[in-house]
C-alpha cells in the first residue's frame, strides 16, 4: 500500500485525513482538504473536552495495569495510545445515540458518564456487564471480536424502520445512530462481513468505527488486510475514510460527518482511525515477543495526549494551569478508583444470577436455586 | 399452501402443520406491531417450504424481510433488533445451516439477559425445519436439539401437529425470552384440527399423546408419529404403550415425564440425533433421579448412530423406525 509519513514517522495509507502535527501544528495531509475547515472550526471547549477525557483515562488505564498487578483485576485491557480516537468520536455522538463497543473503549466509556468503578466491576469478574446499558446508551464491553456489530446493525435497521417518513429536521433533533467499534484483528471475523452486508442493505444509521492500532496480540496488521480497512467500505456500497486517529480534531471532524451521515439517514460509513497500541494487549500480554523497542518509541512520538496539548497550547494559549489542574483531578479519580476496586466485595451473587437466566420462569434453573439455597445454608451452618 | 388468510384466527379448521405455523405468524403480526419476520426467502416465495407465503405481500416487506444470506448476520441483527423494540422472529431455512450462528445464538443471544443483568428483554424466536426422513441432500436432515438444549438462556421447543404448531409458535414469539423453535419439516404437510379459541394451556409442556400401561414410549417433533405407529403394532405383541409427546426441551417437563414414567416402569426413549450425549441421554439420567425405585428395566434408547447423518438412500436404516423401538420394548420386558 501506498503511505505517507506524518512527521513522526507514523505511517499512514495517503488517504488518510489528518490536521495537526505531532507537536501541534495546523499541518494538513493531502486528503484532509474537505476536513481542514471543520476539524480547526472545532471550538476550544470541546479540544479541551476530549484532552480531559484522555488525560483523565490515562491515568485511570495506569491504575488498571496496577490493580492487576496486585491482584485485584483478573485482566486488564490498555487503551493507551488510542484516546484521541476515541476522545474524536464519543463527543461526536448525542447522549441518545447507542455505542457498541469492544473491551478497549475506556475513553468512550467515560464520554458517556460511566463511572470508573462500574468499568472495573467487569475487569475485577464481579460482572460480565458493568453498567445498566439503558442508562448510558452503551452496550456491555463484548469479548467475542465482532460479536456486537451485527448488534448494531440490527439496532440500526429497527432505527431505520422507527424514523421512515421523518423530516430531515426531526432527524436532526431526534433522528438516532449506532456506533460500532472494532478494531484490525476483529475485521478479519465473518461477522463484520454480515454486519456490512445488512447494514448496506437496510440502510442503517451505523457508523463503523474502526480502531486500527496495528496488532492484534502479536498479529501485525498486514497478516489481516493487505488493503487500508477504510477501502472495503465502497465494495459494500457506502463511503469509507481513513483518519489519523492520533489527531483529535481530525477524528472529530470526520467522525461528525460520519455521524450527521448517517442521522440524515444516509445509510452506513465506515470510519477507520490509524492509531497504536502503545501498550500490551492486556495485562497476560508480552509485546516484547513480538515488536521491538525502536518500534514502540517510534510510535511514541506520535503520542495523542502530547498532540493535543501542544495543539492547546499553540491554537487556544491553554497554560500550565489548565493542564496542572486536569492531571490533579486525574490523579484524585485514580485514589478514588483504589479506594472502591481494592478489596471491594462481590455486587452480585451467584444465588442472583440464578433469577437472571430467564425472563420467565425455568423449572430446573428455580429448582437448582433451591437446592443451591440449602447447599448453602448447610456450608454456614458447618 | 395457497390460502392467504385475512383475519386473526378463530373456530376450528383442518390445517397442514405448515398452514398453521402460516397462521401463527400472520396472527402475531397481526396482533402485535413489534413483530418482525426475517430470514432467506421468506417474502415474495413465502420461504422454501411455503410456511411464511402470503404474509410479505399482506404485512408489507417492513415486516416480513428478505434477509441477506447470513445466518450469523440474521441472529445478530435480531438481537439489535429487540434491543430497538421489535420482536424478531429469525428463520433459518435449514437444520444444517444452523452452525454458522452459533455463536451469535450460544454466546450472543442466550447469555444477553444474565448480561445485562435482567435490564433488557431479547424475545427473539428463531424458527429451524429440522428431522430427516424427507429424502433431501446433505445438511437438510439434521436434529441439532441437544447442542441447543444445553445452553442456559434460551428455550427450545417443538411440536407434533397442528394444533400444537399453532399454539407453540404463537407461545415462543409471546415468549419473553429467546426460542429456538424446531419444526419438524417432515410434518410440514401433514393435516390437523386446530382450535383457535382454546390455547394450549402450557404449551411446552409434555402431553400424553396416546394412553399405555406397559411402557412409556418418549419421543418430540418428528419421532411422535413412530413412536404412535410403534405403539399401535404393540398392540399385536400384547403391549399397551403409552406415548408421551414432549414439546419442552428447555423447559424440560420432568416431573410428567417421571409420573408418567412411575407408573408405566419401563421407559424408551426416541430421537433423530446420535444417542450418544443426545437428548435422550438427559432424560435417561432424570429418570434415574427420580423414578429409579420405580423402573423395571433400564431405560433404553432409540436413535441415530454415532456417524453424520447419512445420504437420504440409507437414511430409513438410521432412523428410528417402528422395529427399532418394539425390539428396545422387548429388551425392557427381559429383566
Amino acid at each position: 500500500m501506498s503511505t505517507i509519513s506524518s512527521p513522526t514517522g507514523h505511517q499512514l495509507p495517503e488517504e488518510a485525513i489528518g490536521v495537526l502535527s505531532a507537536d501541534g501544528f495546523i499541518d494538513p495531509t493531502e486528503s484532509a482538504k474537505a476536513f481542514v475547515d471543520d476539524a480547526t472550526a472545532i471550538d476550544h471547549e470541546r479540544v479541551a473536552e476530549m484532552y480531559r477525557l484522555m488525560a483523565n483515562t490515562r491515568r485511570i488505564d495506569e491504575e488498571g495495569v496496577n490493580l492487576q498487578r496486585q491482584g485485584q483485576l483478573v485482566l486488564w485491557t490498555p487503551s493507551l495510545g488510542q484516546e484521541a480516537a476515541q476522545a474524536g468520536a464519543v463527543t461526536a455522538l448525542q447522549d441518545r445515540d447507542w455505542i457498541f463497543p469492544t473491551y478497549r473503549e475506556h475513553v468512550m466509556a467515560r464520554g458517556r458518564g460511566i463511572p470508573d468503578e462500574k468499568v472495573f466491576d467487569f475487569f475485577r469478574g464481579a460482572v460480565h456487564a458493568g453498567w445498566k446499558p439503558s442508562d448510558y446508551n452503551m452496550q456491555p464491553y463484548t469479548v467475542v471480536l465482532a460479536a456486537q456489530v451485527p448488534h448494531a446493525v440490527g439496532y440500526g435497521w429497527g432505527i431505520a424502520q422507527q424514523q421512515r417518513g421523518w423530516t430531515d429536521a426531526r432527524r436532526a433533533e431526534e433522528g438516532r445512530v449506532a456506533v460500532a467499534c472494532f478494531g484490525d484483528g476483529a475485521s478479519t471475523e465473518g461477522d463484520i462481513h454480515e454486519a456490512m452486508v445488512f447494514a448496506a442493505s437496510f440502510d442503517t444509521p451505523v457508523v463503523f468505527f474502526i480502531q486500527n492500532n496495528y496488532w492484534a496480540i502479536s498479529t501485525p496488521f498486514e497478516v489481516q488486510s493487505k488493503v487500508p480497512l477504510f477501502k472495503r467500505a465502497k465494495g459494500y456500497g457506502f463511503e469509507g475514510f481513513a483518519v489519523d486517529g492520533n489527531d483529535p480534531i481530525a477524528t472529530a471532524a470526520v467522525m461528525d460527518h460520519a455521524v450527521d451521515h448517517a442521522r440524515r439517514g444516509g445509510g452506513p460509513v465506515l470510519v477507520e482511525a490509524h492509531t497504536y497500541r502503545m501498550g500490551a494487549h492486556t495485562t497476560a500480554d508480552d509485546p516484547t515477543k513480538y515488536r521491538t523497542s525502536e518500534e514502540e518509541s517510534q510510535y511514541a512520538q506520535s503520542d495523542p495526549m502530547v498532540r493535543t496539548e501542544q495543539y492547546l497550547r499553540r491554537r487556544f494559549d491553554y497554560t500550565d494551569a489548565f493542564f496542572d489542574e486536569i492531571a490533579a483531578e486525574s490523579e484524585q479519580l485514580a485514589v478514588n478508583l483504589r479506594e472502591k476496586i481494592v478489596d471491594a466485595p462481590d455486587t452480585i451473587s451467584l444465588r442472583e444470577k440464578f433469577d437472571l437466566v430467564y425472563a420467565e420462569e425455568h423449572p430446573l434453573v428455580d429448582a437448582q436455586a433451591v437446592a443451591f439455597d440449602r447447599w448453602m445454608e448447610d456450608e454456614d451452618a458447618s | 399452501m395457497t390460502t392467504v388468510f385475512d383475519e386473526v384466527a378463530t373456530g376450528t379448521k383442518k390445517l397442514t402443520v405448515g398452514q398453521a405455523v402460516n397462521r401463527a405468524l400472520g396472527d402475531a403480526l397481526a396482533t402485535d406491531e413489534r413483530v418482525l419476520l426475517q430470514g432467506e426467502d421468506i417474502g415474495a416465495l413465502g420461504g422454501v417450504y411455503r410456511v411464511t407465503e402470503g404474509l410479505a405481500a399482506r404485512f408489507g416487506s417492513d415486516r416480513v424481510v428478505d434477509a441477506p444470506l447470513g445466518e450469523s448476520g440474521i441472529v445478530g441483527t435480531s438481537i439489535g433488533l429487540a434491543q430497538a423494540g421489535f420482536v424478531p422472529v429469525a428463520e433459518i431455512q435449514f437444520d444444517g445451516f444452523v452452525y454458522p450462528a452459533f455463536d451469535q445464538i450460544v454466546s450472543q443471544l442466550a447469555k444477553m439477559h444474565s448480561r445485562f443483568q435482567g435490564s433488557q428483554q431479547f424475545p427473539v424466536t428463531i424458527r429451524l425445519p429440522y428431522g430427516g426422513g424427507i429424502g433431501s441432500v446433505e445438511h437438510h436432515s439434521e436434529s441439532p436439539e441437544a447442542y441447543f438444549a444445553h445452553t442456559a438462556g434460551l428455550k427450545v421447543v417443538t411440536y407434533s401437529n397442528a394444533h400444537d404448531a399453532y399454539w407453540v409458535t404463537r407461545a415462543a414469539i409471546d415468549s419473553a425470552d429467546p426460542v429456538l423453535l424446531l419444526e419438524p419439516k417432515k410434518h410440514y404437510f401433514v393435516r390437523g384440527e386446530v382450535d383457535f379459541d382454546v390455547p394450549t394451556d402450557n404449551p411446552f409442556a409434555t402431553v400424553e399423546a396416546r394412553p399405555g400401561t406397559d411402557g412409556t414410549l418418549l419421543a418430540w417433533g418428528p419421532q411422535v408419529s413412530t413412536a404412535l405407529a410403534a405403539a399401535e403394532a404393540g398392540v399385536e405383541d400384547g403391549y399397551d404403550l403409552q406415548v408421551l409427546d414432549i414439546r419442552g426441551l428447555s423447559p424440560l417437563d420432568m416431573t410428567t415425564i417421571a409420573d408418567a414414567v412411575k407408573t408405566t416402569g419401563r421407559a424408551v426413549i426416541i430421537h433423530e440425533s446420535s444417542t450418544f450425549a443426545g437428548f435422550g441421554a438427559e432424560i435417561s439420567a432424570g429418570l434415574m433421579e427420580q423414578a429409579f425405585l420405580s423402573l423395571e428395566a433400564p431405560v433404553q434408547r432409540v436413535g441415530g448412530y454415532h456417524m453424520p447423518y447419512p445420504p437420504s438412500r440409507l437414511e430409513q436404516d438410521y432412523l428410528p423406525s417402528v422395529d427399532r423401538i418394539l425390539d428396545a420394548v422387548d429388551e425392557t420386558f427381559t429383566y
